[in-house]
């Protein structure tokens, strides 16, 4: 693992320290490692919906999850922005670090995290705003105060998130008027606007049409320049086509995690390959 | 043709059958739609009651003039029967069965009273008209015009000025108290608390609706007059103020519970987007949730208006009904539902007096019913404007 190599600061990393735990292989890549989980677990009450999840996502690639309905993915992806804190009664045990620091720690501010750790939900939820407010919602939130600047901002995430051209008339029109595509593409801007270092997507396409799902995965290969993303999608395809790295997760444990050429072509566990061909979930 | 085919074709024709009757579902649907007919009927026979009964007042066909025209006892042979009648203020079965002498008694008496009267220069005034209505008159004896509510009097004041004043002051101090107080709670309640807390929170703050009102007034008379006397010093113990603190009580729950529910009915996919770009819950609830709640937070508001502006024995036992023009939260204060409780007991039936507070509730009636046609228009403005111009 080269990941202290990439490193510009000698910050401590963690990875590089303790072997990660013996489990799914990983992917080797020489990119550098944003996220690790270590032994995660997740309890809804009694139920454990996460077992022991180890796991890098590296940085600037996108990494999918995939894997039947239930098994996890979507919690495991909501504990890198802790939206799970949300819940009741969930328990987290084990770590997640990001850039080296564990963000469950009593000294972390969520809303910094959540500043940096940006969310795509599966159903697009633009406020009841004007287009243009619901991208200076985040800038102001954030202490952005100059009109000129905002301005200039919402035309670049509205661009970034290749909606400008279809919006740039109607910035003050509602938010609710628009495609479900173009309302999923505009919390991507949104999400963007704040200048996040890691997106995360929880089945942005799930709701969209064929045409807006296509639109929404370039822009996601697009994106990937200046992003880590982080995508759950139920469908296969949309995996295959547009991520580096693939984890399976079944019955919140990870089968298997590795690049997304080897996990459609030739994975190493059965029920990867069960699951990717099609023979269940 | 195969018989499966013929078999598919005879189950298929059973569609053609004609519409079935379904009795017992056209009874129920009829009997529902009577029930919700009768209640919007019910409301509109009410006001046409009250519409009716103070009508002559709106119309000028009532006097209210202490001294009208007097006709000499020696003429009572000459004036045709109808008019005598109407002049002695009987019915017809009255006036037949009453013999000459007494007619002639009760003339004299007539002519006395006019006599006495006519010192009074304002007797002739029909004081029902619209300027003694609405604007201040200088009535004989005053140095300056004044607004004057004074029916039981030589001359009846029926100056619904200070009655107005009176209510909107107690209205105000009700709303300024209770919408900032009830909304805060609202947020609170439905976005910050943690769950096990609203479970009681949200009932225990509902609970208060229970509270009769005269309970309510009693309280503000006893107990809360004379805690806030010292604390702002004011002269009359009872007054606007103390009457809207209360009358703020009691339109908490209304506003509370309502704004409440709009709150919580805001989609969550609203509060995790929030959450999701760094808000903090204050953050999220105050800018994006309050915000996606602003039609149902209005119609609360506007329900709690319609409640305090309809309240009757809160002001009625904490305003002072002192019936005063001023501007001063301080000064005693009479509401007009004040004004028709303590009053319509008093009067004389189909008099002036007597429609003049039909008139008026006729006029509480038309405030309520504007202010939610206002509030209607208002919100689907706000709702078209906070959402963008679409």
């Amino acid at each position: 693992m080269s990941a202290t190599l990439m490193d510009p600061t000698p910050v401590k990393s963690p990875a590089v320290m303790t072997p990660p735990p013996a489990g799914p292989t990983e992917p080797a890549t020489a990119a550098r490692e944003l996220i690790r989980a270590r032994d995660l677990s997740l309890y809804y009450g009694p139920s454990r919906a996460l077992k022991s999840i180890n796991l890098g996502i590296q940085e600037r690639l996108v990494t999918a999850f995939i894997g039947p309905s239930g098994c996890g993915k979507s919690t495991f992806l909501r504990c890198f922005n802790r939206m799970n804190d949300l819940i009741d009664h969930v328990r987290i045990e084990g770590r997640i670090e990001i850039g080296g620091h564990d963000i469950h720690a009593k000294n972390v501010d969520v809303i910094e995290l959540r500043k940096r750790v940006g969310m795509v939900f599966q159903k697009s939820n633009p406020f009841p705003k004007s287009i243009y407010e619901n991208i200076a919602y985040g800038l102001r939130l954030h202490g952005m105060r100059e009109r000129s600047r905002i301005d200039e901002v919402v035309e670049q995430s509205l661009r970034g998130a290749a909606l400008w051209d279809e919006v740039k008339d109607r910035l003050h029109g509602s938010a609710l008027g628009l495609s479900g595509g173009q309302q999923q593409r505009l919390c991507i801007a949104r999400a963007i606007a704040i200048r996040p270092q890691i997106l995360l997507m929880d089945e942005p396409a799930s709701a969209l049409d064929p045409i807006a799902t296509a639109r929404v995965e370039e822009l996601i290969l697009e994106l990937k320049k200046d992003y880590t993303i982080v995508i759950v999608t139920h469908n296969m395809q949309q995996a295959a086509r547009i991520s580096d790295h693939t984890a399976f997760f079944y019955l919140g444990e990870l089968i298997e995690y590795d690049a997304t050429v080897k996990i459609f072509t030739n994975p190493s566990r059965k029920q990867t390959e069960d699951y990717v061909t099609g023979r269940f979930g | 043709m195969s018989p499966s085919t013929e078999a598919v074709q005879e189950s298929w024709s059973a569609i053609e059958r004609g519409r079935r009757r379904r009795p017992v579902e056209y009874v129920v649907e009829r009997g529902i739609f009577l029930v919700s007919l009768s209640a919007i009927l019910m409301v509109f026979l009410i006001f046409l009651f009250v519409g009716r009964e103070g009508l002559p007042v709106l119309l000028g066909r009532q006097t209210s003039a202490a001294l009208a025209e007097v006709i000499p006892v020696a003429d009572m042979d000459k004036t045709p029967p109808a008019k005598l009648q109407r002049y002695l203020g009987l019915t017809g079965t009255q006036f037949q069965e009453m013999d000459r002498e007494t007619k002639l008694e009760l003339m004299t008496l007539k002519a006395e009273g006019a006599q006495t009267l006519g010192k009074e220069k304002d007797a002739r005034l029909n004081t029902l008209e619209w300027r003694y209505l609405l604007f201040p008159y200088q009535w004989t004896g005053y140095d300056r015009p004044e607004a004057i509510w004074q029916p039981v009097s030589t001359i009846h004041k029926y100056n619904i000025l200070p009655l107005l004043i009176g209510t909107l002051k107690a209205t105000l101090v009700a709303l300024l108290f209770s919408v900032p107080v009830s909304l805060a709670a609202a947020i609170y309640v439905s976005q910050l608390a943690h769950p096990s807390h609203k479970e009681w929170m949200k009932p225990a703050i509902e609970m208060l609706s229970g509270i009769p009102s005269v309970v309510l007034g009693f309280f503000a008379l006893l107990v809360m007059a004379s805690f806030l006397q010292p604390l702002f010093g004011y002269e009359s113990r009872l007054n606007a103020f103390v009457a809207g603190l209360a009358l703020g009580i009691a339109i908490i729950p209304v506003v509370f519970s309502i704004s409440e529910d709009a709150l919580t009915s805001v989609p969550p996919a609203y509060k995790q987007a929030a959450l999701a770009l760094g808000s903090t819950p204050w953050q999220a609830a105050w800018k994006v949730i309050l915000p996606a709640a602003v039609p149902g937070v209005c119609a609360a508001v506007v329900l709690g208006f319609g409640r305090a502006i309809g309240e009757t024995m809160i002001v009625l036992m904490a305003s002072g009904n002192a019936s005063i023009v001023s501007a001063s939260l301080f000064d005693s204060t009479r509401t007009i539902t004040a004004t028709i409780a303590a009053e319509l007991a008093e009067t004389v039936f189909g008099e002036h007096h007597y429609r003049m507070l039909f008139l008026l509730g006729a006029l509480l009636f038309a405030a309520t019913f504007l202010s939610n046609l206002l509030a209607t228009r208002i919100m689907t403005g706000l709702k078209a404007r906070m959402e963008g111009r679409a």
